[in-house]
């Protein structure tokens, strides 16, 4: 090794961009970045191309003949009712199972953090183990007593099986959120005679908003973007989707003009959510990392 | 001040019985259910778990749980510290980890279709066979005409490496006629020419290459009738004692000529003109579809780590790097001695977030391979799901892998609540 004289810029990246080799950084990263976009675009491009195109030839074609790019795809999907309806199905799922879980979340994430009751630390750590538990255990039992109390294949169904297992995450987050309003806060509106559900309401629930549309944007995302839950828990009248396109991937090849245009329909949602709070997205990710 | 009873309990109920009943029950219950046979009224003991160690079908799910677990965790996350480590003051690097972390938004559904676009095998049809096409080609151009071969009865027989040669001599003056089929109609490029008998005459060895194939019939063998296309571009070769003396390439109505020294030479058609093009790679076969279903994988999460990491980057105290840089260290050294090492705590997080989701893979597996080589690819939460649902109908056996995929996050479980714990003491 050199020795490298000190510098301003302080960083790897940073020395390697103000040397000669900056303008090589600089390649790679554009590279790298339209690689990264490049199967997306190709989903988004074969979605704008008619069937008889799709099968002569790949979507890149499309970039020197553009008078392939026809809508009619969108437009027989949007006309198509099993689609909207499952598009439907899909909102029914995803907001309650999403209001939900921030609901009964902040409640329980209230309790663990600020009243004091017998055991409420070892529920917390049941709570806590809860974390990593996955999905799969549940789904054989769930169907079972779902179908014993009437509810299996239907939307409510989907939704309770959401919501009890994105509880656990819910509590988490939210306890160690609320945990950290300043006590004297609570002190005060306890002081002004303010009951519980009181003070919950016009305190912690107003100072816990950045935690509350972090989890509820990640919540919403991750169940719109279910596939597995729904395979099972759903029946073909109340299926979102995802199950929908589901269905239709077993011809792959002959109804690319029906898949990459659903495909990307049940995309637009999550990526307008996505840009548009990207902040609470990342900070849900982050604190939701292992899950 | 300790909360009355009620009140605690109001604020907890939903939450505990919705944990209670969809959640805590169910382990209880799975854990009994398998123990028990397929339609669950005969106690069979651990036998459940004895079929998914023998069962063929389940091993390989389990040695490909393994090869994921292991492979797209670290790829994801050294990926993840690389773009990270890139990015940082660069100025455009937030747009580029936008790019790079928008697929986390998309359901794996979503992202599976994306793929079988992607690793379509056809080169004209998937874009990952297109590049390598691309790269092939420059090196050893694939033919105009794969899959052709001679009319039967026509003047050309086998010879060596795929080629063909005539049986008789060339002469100069006698057109040599040589009838193609086996190519589809749709095949030929759209520039190509009705047929034409060579021009005769002169000292040359003329001759014709054509498609002896008339659409809607009732073409002669043998001979150039109105509709049957030229084949453009066939090499023909002359070859007197084994050494090529002439070479000629066909124009747009087959048509070629051969100079006065062909006379007397067998005609041949290399193999060149025949060899089939670059097929592509088979990305959703049965060796590489896992491989391929962890690189949607990979596009999927590596933003994950990246935000990740970048975040613990950002906490990298700057003068500590500025003192190693003072006392002569490299940036490589810099990078490894103290930014990986300060960032450990980071990237165990990161690993083992994606270990246990990986762990439970499936929608990806189940979009991307195709039924052809499914059971290839099979993971656990596939093969549940296919026991226990999809067809099958063993829930005794399904139950036993859902005990199994509990039991291997049990370790991050006891992890979790220890360092809670410890936290809480604090």
């Amino acid at each position: 090794m050199t020795t490298a004289p000190v510098r301003s810029a302080t960083t790897l990246a940073a020395r390697l961009a103000s040397r000669a080799g900056g303008g090589l950084l600089r390649v790679a990263l554009i590279v790298i970045a339209l690689f990264w976009l490049m199967p997306t675009v190709g989903l988004l491009l074969s979605s704008l191309r008619g069937s008889a195109d799709i099968a002569a030839s790949g979507w890149w074609r499309v970039l020197t003949a553009p008078s392939q790019l026809t809508f009619a795809n969108f437009r027989a999907l949007l006309g198509n009712s099993a689609i909207t309806h499952s598009l439907l199905n899909t909102l029914y799922i995803t907001v309650p199972a999403t209001v939900l879980v921030v609901v009964i979340g902040a409640l329980a994430g209230y309790a663990f953090a600020w009243l004091d009751f017998r055991g409420r630390d070892w529920w917390f750590l049941t709570v806590v183990g809860l974390l990593v538990v996955p999905v799969q255990i549940a789904l054989i039992p769930v169907a079972r007593l779902f179908g014993d109390i009437g509810i299996f294949g239907s939307i409510t169904g989907v939704v309770l099986f959401h919501t009890a297992f994105g509880l656990p995450f819910a509590i988490f987050l939210l306890r160690n959120f609320f945990a950290e309003i300043p006590r004297e806060l609570l002190e005060a509106a306890r002081l002004d005679g303010a009951g519980e559900v009181r003070i919950f309401s016009t305190v912690v629930l107003p100072l816990g908003g950045p935690a509350i549309a972090s989890l509820g944007i990640f919540q919403f995302l991750w169940v719109w973007n279910d596939m597995l839950v729904a395979l099972i828990f759903a029946n073909s009248d109340s299926a979102p989707i995802t199950v929908a396109l589901q269905q239709q991937v077993r011809q792959f090849g002959n109804n690319i003009d029906i898949l990459a245009p659903g495909a990307f329909v049940s995309m637009v949602i999550p990526l307008v959510v996505f840009f548009a709070f990207q902040r609470q997205f990342v900070s849900g990710v982050m604190a939701g990392a292992v899950k | 001040m300790r909360t009355r009873f009620w009140v605690a309990a109001l604020f907890l109920l939903p939450a505990l019985v919705l944990l209670g009943a969809l959640v805590v029950y169910p382990i209880g219950y799975s854990i009994v259910r398998s123990l028990y046979d397929a339609r669950g009224s005969g106690f069979v003991g651990v036998r459940n778990y004895g079929t998914v160690f023998s069962d063929p079908g389940t091993l390989t799910a389990i040695k490909n749980n393994a090869v994921w677990v292991v492979v797209a965790p670290s790829i994801t996350t050294a990926l993840g510290l690389i773009f990270a480590v890139l990015t940082e003051r660069v100025r455009w690097g937030t747009a580029f980890k936008l790019v790079v972390f928008m697929p986390m938004a998309i359901s794996m559904l979503a992202a599976g279709i994306i793929f079988r676009l992607v690793y379509e095998q056809d080169p004209n049809r998937g874009v990952a066979n297109a590049a390598i096409a691309g790269v092939h080609d420059v090196f050893s151009p694939s033919s105009v005409y794969p899959g052709a071969r001679p009319r039967p009865g026509a003047d050309l027989s086998p010879s060596a490496g795929g080629s063909y040669t005539t049986r008789s001599t060339a002469r100069a003056g006698t057109p040599a006629l040589l009838p193609l089929v086996g190519i589809p109609e749709t095949n030929l490029p759209s520039t190509a020419q009705q047929a034409a008998a060579p021009r005769g005459g002169g000292s040359g060895v003329t001759g014709t290459v054509w498609l002896d194939f008339r659409p809607g019939g009732g073409g002669r063998p043998g001979v150039i009738d109105p509709g049957e296309k030229g084949l453009k571009g066939v090499t023909v070769q002359a070859v007197r004692g084994g050494r090529v003396v002439a070479s000629a390439r066909t124009a747009a109505d087959g048509t070629f000529t051969l100079p006065a020294t062909a006379a007397g030479a067998r005609l041949r058609l290399p193999a060149s003109n025949f060899a089939a093009g670059y097929g592509g790679v088979d990305w959703l076969g049965p060796t590489l579809v896992t491989p391929s279903i962890i690189g949607a994988y990979v596009w999927m999460w590596a933003g994950f780590a990246m935000v990740l990491i970048a975040a613990g980057l950002a906490g990298v105290p700057r003068e500590l790097l500025e003192a190693a840089r003072v006392d002569g260290a490299g940036e490589w050294q810099i990078f490894r001695r103290i930014t990986v090492p300060l960032l450990a705590p980071v990237l165990v997080v990161v690993l083992v977030t994606l270990m246990i989701n990986v762990l439970k893979i499936f929608d990806l597996v189940y979009i991307i391979a195709p039924g052809a080589t499914q059971n290839n690819a099979m993971v656990l939460a596939l093969k549940l799901y296919l026991t226990s649902f999809g067809g099958g109908d063993d829930q005794g056996v399904g139950s036993a892998i859902s005990v199994l995929l509990l039991l291997l996050v049990l370790p991050v479980m006891v992890f979790n609540i220890r360092r809670i714990r410890r936290e809480r003491r604090r």
